[in-house]
């Protein structure tokens, strides 16, 4: 298949220099003195807006992943550059959404939002009507003085996917940020994100569990292995943009998932018997 | 996480039921058992004839209330002023070593071991040391106060800095905050439950510093004027200090309780008073 004839988002990364280099990167935790090898070697690269979602089981070391990209710990091994820049320290051209909401219980929803203005030291009333408009694109409107505590689960994590996009960054790290939703709201922020997506093109590393999930919204998925983590394999997504959930029921998207699925079983996870 | 509490079945019961009666049950509870037990003692002093030397009737004491009102609004603002003082003294030291604990390493190695060690001197015992240094005047009350306060206030800062959650850290981080924006963003706001926590239980450690240092030495204050009384026999106005010195304790508390509300009202503990103490 040529460049020309893949709708927009479609994977062409030779065409594109890579917005993220990971290189060979490694970490090893040392808990309570024991090395525990949580990644192995990794490598591969984000180009410039594209939309790279990450499949593995639980523990195998995506979250630890995520933090080295963002230079918030150190690499036992390896490297990590973003746009020619060798990442020492936290990375701040960027949206971050981790597994926990981290929301501050002592800001309201909107302080919250605006907190990402507020260290950056930004004009607030600049920003203030961006944040309001991404709470009601999120279905958060009406809250906008409640307390993190006042919230449910899902509406935090919704309140947190806003603070990483109100300040309208190039890359964004998603930490499994639908994971406390139900499968319904789930369905519509997986929907909104691609959305967003296709209106900004920013590159986007996503972490998730559900392998419908990483497959609908990304142009490629990268499978990971039980820990310490590898990339078991990449896999190229080539379905037209924008995706209707209905795809999700189409012979092609069947195919991608069942190519996921038996990566995973082949580790012995998902048994049947 | 309240949710997680045993009683979190009872939280929303009453949260549920938001009645008048539920809301003024905390008041209302230990006003009657404070109301019985005087009915009680009034009953018992009348009943027993029990010499108003050894035990004075709740309505005597009332009455010396009145009576040497002057007298008594004259030392509290003496002991108020002393007790406060210290309370100040030990907010405006325990929050910054607090912080100075938990961000400068060589602080917490330096002081920490002889902060705790010094916690096991009774307090009482070197008052009179203050005195001997500083005269009998307000500046030995004050700085007896605040040795005797100090200690939580600069524990439980220590404590909210330290539980701040990682991932809200990193968070800031990936803003760009630098380690002071760390703080002031995340870790401050955060340790402020601790900190009145602290604050509150150094506010009648205050009061209790105060009245042991005039006990050593004085001539002006409740604590004065409850010795003094006490060597003329006139236990009722003993009773008397003690109601006065009671109601300043209580609501300097109560004030702090207020701010406390006020100011973490984002909290729990804030939002749900009878149910989230301890
Ligand atoms: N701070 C840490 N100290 C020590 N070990 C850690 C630390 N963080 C993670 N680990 C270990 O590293 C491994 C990978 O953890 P990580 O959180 O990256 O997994 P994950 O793939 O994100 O899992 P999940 O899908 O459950 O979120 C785990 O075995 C974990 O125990
Ligand atoms: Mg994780």
């Amino acid at each position: 298949m040529t460049a020309e004839l893949r709708t927009p988002g479609s994977p062409v990364e030779a065409a594109r220099p890579p917005f993220v280099r990971i290189a060979g990167v490694e970490k090893a935790y040392r808990p309570r003195g024991r090395a525990l090898q949580a990644l192995d070697p990794i490598t591969f690269d984000l180009g410039v807006g594209e939309f790279v979602s990450i499949v593995g089981p639980s523990g195998c070391g995506k979250s630890t992943l995520l933090m080295l990209v963002a230079g918030l710990i150190p690499t036992t091994a390896g490297e990590v550059v973003i746009q020619g820049q060798r990442i020492i320290r936290p990375y701040t051209d960027v949206g971050v959404v981790f597994q926990q909401d981290a929301l501050l219980a002592w800001r309201s929803v909107l302080d919250n939002v605006l907190l990402q203005i507020d260290v950056r030291g930004l004009d607030r009333r600049r920003y203030e009507p961006t944040a309001r408009a991404l709470l009601a694109r999120v279905g958060i409107s009406g809250f906008e003085s409640y307390y993190p505590g006042e919230l449910s689960g899902g509406m935090r994590q919704r309140v947190a996917l806003c603070r990483a996009l109100v300040h309208d960054p190039p890359l964004l790290l998603m930490d499994e940020p639908f994971g406390a939703l139900d499968a319904l709201t789930r369905d519509q922020m997986v929907l909104d994100l691609q959305r967003l997506w296709l209106e900004a093109r920013k590159t986007v590393l996503f972490i998730t569990h559900s392998i419908w999930e990483a497959i609908f919204l990304a142009d490629r998925v990268v499978v990971m292995s039980p820990r310490p983590g590898r990339i078991a394999s990449v896999l190229e997504i080539d379905l037209p943009r924008p995706r209707r959930l209905g795809m999700r029921e189409s012979p092609a998207f069947g195919r991608y998932a069942a190519a996921v699925r038996q990566r995973f079983q082949a580790f012995g996870l998902l048994s049947e018997t | 996480m309240s949710a997680e509490r045993p009683d979190a079945l009872t939280d929303a019961d009453t949260e549920a039921l938001p009645s008048a009666g539920a809301r003024l049950a905390p008041y209302l509870y230990p006003a009657l058992t404070l109301a019985g037990l005087v009915v009680a003692w009034e009953a018992f002093t009348k009943l027993t004839a029990v010499s108003r030397l050894l035990l004075p009737a709740p309505s005597d004491i009332a009455a010396t209330l009145v009576s040497a009102l002057p007298l008594l609004v004259h030392m509290s603002a003496i002991t108020a002023a002393e007790f406060l003082l210290g309370f100040g003294l030990s907010v405006v030291v325990g929050i910054p070593l607090g912080a100075l604990l938990v961000h400068a390493r060589p602080v917490e190695l330096a002081v920490y071991p002889l902060l705790v060690a010094s916690q096991t001197v009774p307090k009482a015992a070197i008052a009179p040391i203050f005195v001997v240094w500083l005269g009998a005047g307000m500046t030995s009350k004050v700085l007896i106060a605040f040795t005797i306060a100090f200690f939580p206030i600069v524990i439980d800062t220590a404590i909210g800095l330290r539980a701040a959650p990682p991932e809200v850290i990193n968070v800031v981080r990936s803003m760009g905050a630098n380690a002071f924006q760390v703080f002031w963003f995340v870790r401050f706001p955060n340790a402020l439950p601790n900190i009145f926590g602290g604050l509150k239980v150094a506010s009648t450690l205050a009061v209790v510093g105060a009245i042991v240092g005039e006990f050593v030495s004085a001539e002006k204050g409740l604590g004065y004027l409850v010795l003094v009384a006490n060597g003329e026999l006139n236990t009722t106005l003993v009773f008397a200090s003690v109601v006065t010195l009671s109601v300043l304790g209580v609501g300097f508390y109560f004030l702090l309780e207020l701010v406390e509300r006020f100011v973490i009202r984002w909290h729990v503990s804030a939002r749900r008073p009878e149910t989230g103490t301890m």
